[in-house]
């Protein structure tokens, strides 16, 4: 059998990631990082945003990429922390975040799980120059949690918990990583759903509706629920 | 007499290897898949997951860091007796839980749903869930983990009779395309539907076939097995593959269970076992012998018997 993703391209990036870099990327390019990139969710955008408090050191300065999720970690009684895995969380539930972490942080890349709507691409991921790599699988947790290779800090903890808390994580060839969006706000996800979607009318042309409807924002196939 | 010792360790050695080691069966299944896979991207990512397992048992790590919701089924024989009875047995299957959970280690994902408090340990109120059945003539105890992904590809519909195989087929469709986009369900999957019985069994019946029959199983009911080979295929052509891309691969397998229900309606539930489909399953055998099993096999003639008395199945 012949491996049928043999047209699929491959990029290694060191983070911070370039302007230029940024600008040649093409989505469905499959993606490594080198760096160090942060980690953030509801808790993290409630403290930074909401409560308007300072990111601790100089992290954002180093990172501009960071990485919708939280670590499968621990701390032993030593305090170290071990990280096993690392899966991401999906991502357009924070949306109405960003704009505000994009402009505090100087972030440029978003790494998470299922993209973003094309609206919010548009509204706010281009206006920030900013991209979405998307995680694969989305279980691919051992293979990302490989790439990891120190905990460099993390904030939060005690206020947080291991889940939500802000961890800076220094990173290897961590990945892979899909090309979700790039600068001009294009999307691979809805590209792909356009395809999809041309076929949904005919899946179900002979089945009948069935007697009791229900309410329902859209029962549109051709939308998405995100 | 079954030590209880010997429960919280088979407790504790199933969640670790459910964490971390792909059932075999589900694995078998994704690479039979990706043979048929004709999307590059889907095919991509169907290669990935396939490398993610083997990383995950190399360096002894989680194959994903979403631990999901840990929980436990445990089917124990009519004649099994436990040291301390059955409280003893739900507390080593907690202090199992906390301790696989700060080991593996597992993310500590059970919150309390309003305030939102983490006991780190994923344990809390009403948490693991312990679900048990009982087997007839054995001495024994199953006991089951499983962790599954817990936000997206499950739904619950009130059909009507009238409705028929068209509204099941309905309905599976509509959830495969809703949370199938963006690969939400984290695709392919083990699809369960529960048909029948009242609202909460239909839930159960559906979670369980999902998570706890594997990949090739068929339901002894030969137009119940008809119907889980076609939905698989419906599944399997709606042109979606993994993460939502173009491409085929949504179905790894389709598992329905049955229960008797009010005359006049056909509750549906689906649910997606997701491509971390952890679970594990350990027989404790009455003089202490841990053994683990391939299959958890939940669903006994007994579990699915349509009898008044046990004994009417049974040769004479
Ligand atoms: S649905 Fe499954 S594979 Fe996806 S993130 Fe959750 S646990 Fe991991």
């Amino acid at each position: 059998m012949a491996r049928t993703d043999a047209g699929i391209k491959t990029r290694r990036l060191t983070v911070p990631i370039l302007d230029e870099d940024l600008a040649s990327l093409e989505i469905g390019t499959v993606v490594y990082l080198d760096g160090v990139i942060i980690t953030g969710r509801e808790g993290v955008y409630k403290r930074v945003i909401e409560d308007g408090e300072e990111i601790p050191g100089d992290v954002t300065a180093r990172s501009n990429v960071s990485f919708h999720c939280s670590p499968a970690a621990s701390i032993d009684e030593q305090g170290n922390y071990s990280v096993g895995a690392v899966t991401a969380t999906a991502s357009f539930r924070f949306a109405k975040s960003l704009p505000d972490w994009f402009a505090k942080t100087d972030c440029r890349v978003i790494i998470g799980k299922g993209g973003m709507s094309p609206k919010h691409y548009r509204d706010i991921f281009v206006p920030a120059k900013a991209v979405y790599f998307t995680t694969v699988g989305y279980g691919t947790g051992a293979l990302l949690g490989r790439g990891i290779k120190s905990v460099e800090d993390v904030f939060w903890l005690d206020e947080l918990g291991i889940a939500q808390a802000m961890w800076v994580l220094n990173v290897e060839n961590f990945g892979p990583l899909l090309v979700e969006s790039d600068l001009k706000g294009n999307s691979l996800f809805e590209q792909n759903n356009k395809e999809i979607n041309a076929n949904i009318d005919r899946l179900y042309e002979d089945l009948k509706p069935p007697s009791l409807s229900r309410y329902g924002e859209t029962d549109n196939k051709r939308d998405e629920l995100i | 007499m079954i030590a209880i010792e010997r429960v919280e360790k088979a407790a504790y050695d199933i969640m670790v290897k459910a964490g971390i080691e792909i059932p075999q069966d589900y694995e078998q299944g994704i690479r039979a898949m990706q043979t048929h896979e004709k999307g590059d991207l889907s095919y991509f990512v169907l290669e990935a997951m396939l490398e993610n397992y083997d990383a995950a048992r190399e360096d002894r790590r989680p194959m994903c860091a979403d631990t999901g919701l840990p929980r436990y089924y445990v089917k124990a024989g009519n004649e099994a007796r436990i040291e301390g009875g059955f409280i003893a047995l739900e507390t080593a299957l907690r202090l199992a839980t906390a301790r696989a959970t700060q080991d593996i280690p597992l993310r500590p994902n059970r919150v309390h749903p309003i305030n939102r408090q983490d006991n780190n340990n994923n344990v809390g109120i009403n948490a693991p869930e312990i679900d048990f059945s009982f087997e007839p003539d054995a001495d024994w105890i199953d006991i089951t983990t499983v962790h599954k992904g817990g936000l997206f590809g499950t739904d619950y519909r009130m059909l009507f009779p009238g409705d028929g195989i068209d509204g099941i087929k309905r309905f599976f469709l509509d959830v495969m395309i809703a949370f199938g986009k963006r690969g939400l369900a984290c695709q392919p999957a083990i699809v369960g539907i529960g048909l029948g019985g009242s609202k909460d069994t239909c839930m159960v019946l559906g979670k369980q076939a999902a998570c706890l029959r594997t990949v090739g199983d068929k339901n002894p009911d030969p137009e119940i097995a008809a119907l889980e080979a076609e939905l698989k295929e419906m599944g399997n052509s709606i042109g979606m593959g993994a993460m939502g891309f173009v491409g085929s691969s949504m179905v790894v397998d389709c598992h329905i269970e049955v229960g008797y229900t009010h005359t006049g309606g056909m509750p549906m539930s689906v649910h997606s076992f997701c491509l971390s489909s952890r679970r594990a399953t350990a027989r404790v055998h009455n003089d202490g012998r841990i053994e683990f099993r391939p299959d958890p096999a939940w669903f006994t003639p007994y579990m699915r018997r349509n009898t008044v008395a046990w004994q009417e199945l049974m040769p004479a």
